[in-house]
């Protein structure tokens, strides 16, 4: 509608720069939500593997216990099997053979050497039925049975995971909050050089019965335009970037490097805004540019 | 109708005001009513004019146009009001970016009109003041009276209630100065109030009727 651009807006000068700096915003705002996302999803795929699982370390597993009631001679290894395989809170219970363990432990001793010479301790793995199994309860038990025998969950880990995973979102939102105050600042700047070059036309169509709702819609469509093509350039600039870090950390998921999420509860939230960023930045320009032109318009009659 | 009762004006801001350039102004227009305005340069005829079109509130007195006190309107009320108003500016006031044909539009695309009326009526304003040709000439390729008469054509276009002509013929010959006064008397007659300032007072002995007479922003003449 060549004939209806009644404010010269689309040959504005001074707003080259516009779609330019709001990219830039929305290129570090891709970056910063990408790398939580990333940090995320490896998070929770240690945390998945990691939570319903536990070792228990026998040492000298073959000695004999102390024989009770004259009943038949029971290793110490045995004697921690037989109070752990009832356990309905263990889905599975899995003494390591020497061959499993000669495996796990060939990459630091060498092939050469024979696990069975050397005087390791019998290694248990658990996995639990549920998260909240009290491995506290279960070290008590088997360390009576067979005294020096140690329980490790790995529940501290997976703390430690979680606090960075929250930590990395935090710092996510704290550079999108950020970023997204400088867009606002870079919008405000380019809507008034816009209001100081057509100062002339604003106050002619003002004068012949404007609303300000309309003059300050018509500033802010252009604006938001600009901006809008800005983000979405920023955010087609980060798609390459994005990308190399799901290949940077797809061996740390040991999967697809990256798997939709089938279920909208799945989708974390944050990924919710890579899409939508976009819309985001041509929103933020309509609303700053909407706002600014309404104040600047009532210092006109 | 219009209505000024203790009129006073100056520029500047309340806190620091200007020199009074109009003062203790009073006269009512009857709706329909025709006016000259006259008075040497500097005398204020175009602070009046510009008072009459809602660009400036009075600084103190009873101002109503078109039936409305402007004391108690509101900002919001403004606009609608205005259009209601036609104005052909001393300086024309045509955007530059908007060639003959859409600034004569502007009015009527701000009322929303269907964009075929707004061809019919551009295109019969464009061949009163005999600029069809130039209909997709942007201003500055227009001489002074070319601007002139887009600027008239802007202002009559809408079929204003008021119309206002701050020296609509100051750059046209006498022909187009005849011709363009017609065109203001016509309106009149279909109901329009008019009120037109000028220097010329041929052009007032041709129209004969009521004048007012400002002299250092106080109005000396009225009838
Ligand atoms: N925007 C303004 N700010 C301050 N003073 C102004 C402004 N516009 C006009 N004036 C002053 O107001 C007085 C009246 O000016 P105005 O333009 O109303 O005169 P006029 O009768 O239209 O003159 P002319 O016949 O030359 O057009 C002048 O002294 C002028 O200097
Ligand atoms: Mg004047």
């Amino acid at each position: 509608m060549a004939s209806r651009d009644d404010l010269g807006l689309r040959r504005l000068l001074g707003q080259e720069m516009l779609p330019l700096l709001v990219a830039a915003m929305a290129f570090l705002a891709a970056l910063s939500i990408g790398g939580a996302l990333e940090a995320q999803a490896v998070s929770r795929h240690w945390q998945a593997g990691a939570a319903r699982s536990a070792t228990v370390l026998v040492p000298n597993p073959d000695q004999p216990l102390p024989r009770r009631d004259n009943g038949p001679e029971v290793t110490r290894i045995d004697g921690v099997l037989r109070v752990l395989r009832p356990n309905q809170d263990l889905a599975q219970v899995h003494q390591l053979s020497p061959d499993e363990l000669g495996r796990l432990l060939g990459p630091w001793l060498g092939n050469a050497t024979d696990p069975r010479s050397l005087r390791l301790p019998g290694v248990i793995a658990l996995r639990l039925e549920r998260d909240d199994v009290d491995l506290v309860v279960i070290g008590q038990q088997v360390a009576a049975i067979a005294p020096g025998t140690t329980t490790e969950g790995h529940n501290a880990w997976i703390g430690r995971l979680l606090t960075l995973a929250t930590s990395l979102e935090a710092c996510a939102f704290a550079v999108l909050g950020l970023v997204g105050l400088v867009a606002i600042a870079v919008v405000i700047a380019a809507t008034r050089a816009g209001l100081a070059a057509r100062r002339e036309a604003i106050e002619i169509v003002h004068g012949l019965g404007a609303p300000d709702t309309y003059i300050a819609g018509r500033f802010a469509g252009r604006i938001a335009s600009s901006a809008g093509f800005g983000g979405l350039l920023g955010t087609l600039c980060a798609a390459p970037v994005l990308a190399g870090l799901a290949v940077l950390s797809a061996p740390f998921l040991e999967g697809a490097p990256f798997a939709l999420p089938t279920r909208i509860e799945d989708v974390p939230p944050i990924l919710l805004a890579v899409p939508v960023l976009p819309l985001a930045c041509a929103l933020i320009g309509y609303l700053t540019a909407r706002l600014t032109v309404g104040r600047w318009l009532r210092s006109l009659p | 109708m219009i209505r000024l009762e203790s009129v006073g004006l100056h520029y500047g801001t309340a806190s620091r005001p200007g020199p009074l350039v109009l003062e203790d102004i009073s006269f009512s227009l009857p709706a329909g009513g025709f006016r000259w305005l006259q008075g040497p340069s500097g005398a204020g005829k175009s602070s009046l004019m510009r008072l009459l079109h809602l660009e400036l509130r009075p600084s103190g007195g009873q101002l109503v146009v078109l039936d409305n006190d402007i004391n108690v309107l509101s900002r919001h009320d403004l606009p609608a009001l205005r259009r209601r108003i036609g104005m052909v500016f001393q300086d024309f006031r045509l955007l530059q970016h908007l060639n003959a044909f859409d600034n004569i539009a502007l009015p009527l695309r701000l009322a929303k009109a269907p964009e075929k009326l707004i061809a019919e009526d551009v295109g019969e304003m464009l061949r009163w003041v005999e600029l069809t040709k130039k209909a997709s000439h942007f201003p500055p390729e227009l001489s002074g009276g070319e601007q002139q008469r887009i600027a008239i054509a802007r202002a009559v276009v809408g079929r204003p209630r008021l119309l206002l002509a701050d020296e609509p013929t100051g750059n046209l010959d006498d022909t187009q100065a005849l011709r363009q006064m017609r065109l203001l008397g016509e309106l009149n007659r279909l109901g329009t109030t008019v009120v037109v300032a000028t220097h010329n007072d041929s052009l007032v002995e041709r129209f004969p009727n009521p004048s007012l007479r400002l002299e250092d922003g106080r109005l000396v003449q009225n009838g």
